[in-house]
């Protein structure tokens, strides 16, 4: 791949973009993921016609349009599905997969975690606005509880999924949480999660400005984004707040809110291991509802990465090793079998 | 002691016993046995509807029904002339397909009180004992006994012991008909081999049940089929869903196309996984998916990275299936969708055969989307009848649905295999680059045949976006414009029609070209049909045979074939579901013959209704 790059004038954000109209609302947070995508793709040193890009149905899943790659559109909740089955049988290539909160957690949930599971080198962008907008404004799967919306006049009785606690749970071998407004770190971690060798779920807060306006306005805003989101950086201590002077520390398995200014040390906070299991599995449970007192702020950045064979390589191993002891396969002592007679 | 020895030449035997009696194995061992005779056979395994049901219960029943004859034989029979009944719920439920003065084969151990009640036969009553099978010729054996008796040298325990059972009979019926036993000794090795107290026991029980035969005097007949004349060749035995995974395999050869199953376990589908899962060497890719969804969407994915995307299903899956098939269908890659039917609807009768899913492979999508449509007709024709599937898939570029049922599934036959040499090329081309003046892939753009091009990732130059939204002429950029959306549906229609002109054309399987009745078929109700219609044309009727394989589009002449014949019967396995298609396609008043009993209409039942049509007159 490298040599191929080296013999080719460098990409740039613009080859990557089509002639086909974007047709998302003004002002929606997919443009800035459009936008933050097409920069980042002509870094990463991959051949445009390896690049294939798989979405289901939403918002969200018209993006491969607006691609200058192989793309395609497919249907409500199985892009996983079919890139799953691109990538067993073309390993080679760059997959994406570019999904919403309904289209991935709700009609598409299966897939999404066995895709985790048996990781499969595929990126996960999962573009969560906590609402459905294609079909205009019910509640999705990571809607919060009591939300009024279309389907839920009285507000919503669904308990919301944690994204990144299921992704965790399925096994997924890299999780990460990044936003639409924050260009730089969503550039980072799109990155980032191509570079992981298995698959990678990375899910983006995503304003949907016209049926479920500034659901994330309190991590995104200014005002109160340094008190109400923390930024990973491995190796480094979890601090926030507009001073860095708030840190986290874990009390036992139980993490706590300290004050820097107020006789608490650097040295006692919680130091950011994306290779620590068991602390990931506690930093995708930061995901308190940022309205209850008391409430710690939501994490941002890669929560995890491990390496795990992935399936399209045991499956491409385990044929080669089949051939290996046996030979390749010859069609006609296949139909002949072991037992055969003569009719004269 | 004078023995007889009789010429048979056409037996229908029925072993039936508990599904933990292994009458699967005693009777696909005595198929294997009699086929290398080059004797003619055909099979039927009727397996319990529960894989766990109590022992000794009479939805635990298991057996397996093989006709074997020194004449062509193109149906397992209709009725038995010997039942091996194992047990009483064995009897009690294949009585019924037993000739009258039919032979039984009963194993005593499998009538005690224990066992009969289970069997629901009235307290204090054994068919074996009182006068009930007066009219059929009843040998008892105990076969329990008898086995233990011949193996007790082993330290094997007593549960293992009676394991063997099935070998001291398949012993005993081999002794009966003449036979070697080289193929089931050999069998046993290549099973158990190194464990040599099992593998012995299982010789000695086989053994045992020969010389029992041999020394015992009451057996006073042995009896022997001839060969069949069947076209010189040499043969093999296959199975059904044997010969659709060969046949994919063999595809996937000739095209030059990897082979990738996207499947989930469904009964009577999966043996095709596993068959394909074994043949690794072929570089075939097997994907054991989450559900039947994520089987097909990664089909579609690996399709659309060039590879021969299969799935395989049966009903149920397939209704699970259908909004996927609709966007193979939009987005006009090749696509295999292989249904093995079964009883519905919904969950129905798993393990029964039945022919009702043609309505849904003809009309079950959303929107107008036509897909082409191919049925097997016996277990060998799945070798063909697949290759051909794909053929049209990756030369027309559209999914294609194949359809087989659990009858000839897991029905076994003699088949005179081809060299791989003789099968037809399946030429397939990817688009390589962007051709003489174009400046972007245009993948919509047809050729004669209404077909697009298959550019698949990873070439330089031909990076576009497709999807299941409707899509623009030419372009395939969406379009929500009326006039495209009409002219695409009629295109999309046409390009599937169009496929009549690479398709050969119907022909008759017997019969006159004109004449009094048409028998037209499709699937696996062929031997039914083809033994009777043979039947009658022996005694002078006018009576013919068409059989289909490409069922949607229509062989071009088939309206002619038709209108040849003053009337049309059509025998389904179904409520009557191609009946509906052909009045509508060709306007033409077809009867219907219909059973929807889970298992084959038989030749009797056919003839019959055939004599009925004809009135008697000539
Ligand atoms: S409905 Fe919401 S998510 Fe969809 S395009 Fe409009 S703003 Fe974006």
């Amino acid at each position: 791949m490298a040599n191929d790059t080296l013999t080719q004038p460098a990409l740039t954000a613009k080859d990557f973009a089509t002639d086909q109209e974007v047709r998302w609302c003004p002002g929606c947070g997919d443009y800035s993921i459009l936008a933050q995508t097409q920069k980042v793709m002509p870094s990463l040193g991959i051949p445009k016609e390896n690049i294939v890009i798989i979405s289901g149905i939403g918002c969200s899943s018209r993006f491969p349009y607006y691609m200058n790659t192989y793309g395609m559109h497919s249907i409500h909740g199985r892009a996983t599905a079919v890139a799953s089955g691109l990538k067993a049988a073309r390993p080679e290539l760059s997959v994406w997969v570019v999904t919403g909160d309904g289209d991935s957690l709700s009609i598409g949930g299966n897939h999404t975690i066995h895709l985790l599971r048996r990781n499969f080198d595929i990126n996960i962008m999962l573009f969560n606005n906590q609402i459905y907008g294609l079909t205009k404004g019910q509640y999705s799967p990571t809607s919060e509880e009591q939300k009024v919306t279309k389907s839920t006049p009285f507000g919503s009785i669904d308990h919301p999924f944690n994204p990144l606690a299921l992704a965790l749970g399925a096994d997924a071998s890299f999780i990460a949480r990044t936003m639409d407004r924050d260009p730089k770190h969503l550039q980072e971690m799109l990155i980032r999660s191509n570079k992981h060798k298995g698959a990678s779920f990375t899910e983006i807060y995503q304003n949907c400005n016209i049926f479920n306006d500034g659901a994330f306005e309190i991590f995104t805003e200014k005002s109160s984004k340094p008190l109400e989101t923390i930024f990973l950086e491995q190796g480094k201590p979890l601090v926030f707040g507009a001073q860095q002077n708030k840190g986290i520390k874990l009390d036992g398995f139980k993490p706590v809110v300290v004050d820097l200014d107020n006789g608490s040390s650097k040295d006692d906070l919680w130091i950011h291991d994306e290779r620590d299991f068991y602390k990931a599995q506690i930093l995708t449970r930061l995901f308190d509802n940022p309205a209850n007192e008391g409430h710690m702020p939501r994490p941002f950045g890669v929560f995890y990465e491990t390496e795990r064979a992935c399936y399209e390589d045991v499956m491409r191993l385990q044929i080669e090793d089949v051939i290996a002891t046996k030979g390749n396969g010859n069609l006609d002592k296949l139909l002949r079998g072991n037992e055969t007679w003569t009719i004269q | 002691m004078v023995r007889k020895e009789e010429i048979l030449q056409d037996v229908v035997i029925k072993f039936a016993g508990d599904s933990g009696d292994g009458m699967q194995l005693t009777g696909s061992q005595f198929t294997n046995n009699t086929a290398m005779l080059g004797i003619d056979l055909a099979t039927f395994p009727d397996f319990p509807a529960e894989i766990r049901a109590p022992q000794g219960t009479l939805p635990g029943v298991s057996g397996f029904q093989l006709r074997f004859s020194s004449d062509r034989v193109f149906t397992p029979g209709d009725a038995c002339d010997i039942l091996v009944a194992m047990n009483a719920a064995a009897l009690k439920t294949n009585l019924i397909s037993l000739k009258k003065g039919g032979k039984i084969i009963a194993n005593t151990d499998g009538f005690d009180g224990k066992n009969l009640r289970l069997a629901n036969y009235p307290e204090g009553e054994n068919p074996l004992e009182n006068n009930s099978l007066d009219n059929y010729e009843v040998t008892k054996i105990d076969v329990t006994k008898l086995t233990r008796e011949a193996l007790k040298e082993f330290t094997l325990g007593t549960k293992e012991k009676d394991r063997a059972k099935n070998m001291f009979v398949l012993g005993f019926l081999y002794w009966m008909y003449n036979r070697g036993m080289e193929n089931t000794i050999q069998f046993l090795r290549d099973k158990f081999g190194k464990k040599d107290e099992i593998l012995n026991s299982n010789i000695k029980a086989l053994q045992a049940g020969y010389n029992y035969g041999d020394t015992t005097e009451t057996f006073t007949t042995r009896y022997t089929v001839e060969k069949a004349k069947m076209q010189p060749g040499v043969y093999r035995s296959i199975m059904g869903n044997q010969a659709v995974a060969y046949g994919l395999i063999a595809a996937s050869q000739k095209s030059g196309l990897p082979l990738f199953l996207g499947t989930y376990p469904i009964t009577p589908a999966s043996d095709i996984l596993h068959e394909l899962s074994r043949h690794k060497s072929f570089g075939v890719k097997t994907f054991q998916a989450e559900d039947e969804i994520a089987a097909i969407t990664s089909a579609i994915g690996a399709a659309y990275g060039g590879n021969l995307g299969v799935t395989t299903t049966s009903g149920p899956g397939m209704a699970l299936k259908a909004e996927a098939m609709g966007l193979a269908m939009m987005l006009e890659i090749p696509l295999l969708i292989c249904n093995i039917q079964r009883g519905g609807p919904s969950t129905g009768l798993p393990t029964k055969t039945e022919q009702s899913d043609l309505l849904q492979a003809y009309y079950g999508r959303n929107g107008e989307c036509p897909m082409p449509v191919v049925s097997a007709s016996t277990p060998s024709d799945c070798f063909e009848a697949v290759y051909e599937a794909v053929r049209i898939a990756v030369q027309h570029m559209t999914p294609v649905i194949f359809l087989s049922d659990g009858y000839i599934a897991n029905g076994a036959e003699p088949w005179k295999f081809p060299a791989a040499a003789d099968l037809a090329p399946i030429s397939v081309s990817f688009k390589k680059g962007l051709d003489e003046g174009e400046t972007v892939l245009k993948p919509y753009q047809r050729d004669e045949k209404l077909v697009r091009p298959w550019a698949i990732p990873g070439t330089p130059g031909l990076e576009h976006r497709i999807g299941g939204l409707e899509k623009q002429d030419i372009t395939g950029n969406v379009s929500y414009d009326p006039a495209n959306h009409e002219h695409m549906v009629k295109t999309r229609q046409a390009k599937v029609d169009k496929i009549a002109d690479y398709i050969p054309e119907q022909k008759l399987d017997s019969g006159p070209a004109k004449g009094k009745i048409l028998v037209l078929g499709w699937g696996s109700t062929y031997g039914a049909i083809k033994s009777a219609t043979a039947a009658l044309q022996a005694e002078g009727y006018a009576v013919s045979h068409a059989h289909l394989r490409y069922v949607r589009p229509f062989p071009k002449n088939l309206g002619t074939i038709l209108k040849s014949f003053d009337h049309v019967l059509i025998p389904e396995i179904n409520n009557g579901q191609l009946i509906k298609i052909i009045r509508d396609v060709y306007l033409v008043d077809a009867k219907g013959y219909n059973k929807i009993m889970g298992v084959p209409i038989t030749k009797t039942e056919l003839v019959l209704k055939l004599r009925e049509m004809l009135g008697g007159a000539n």
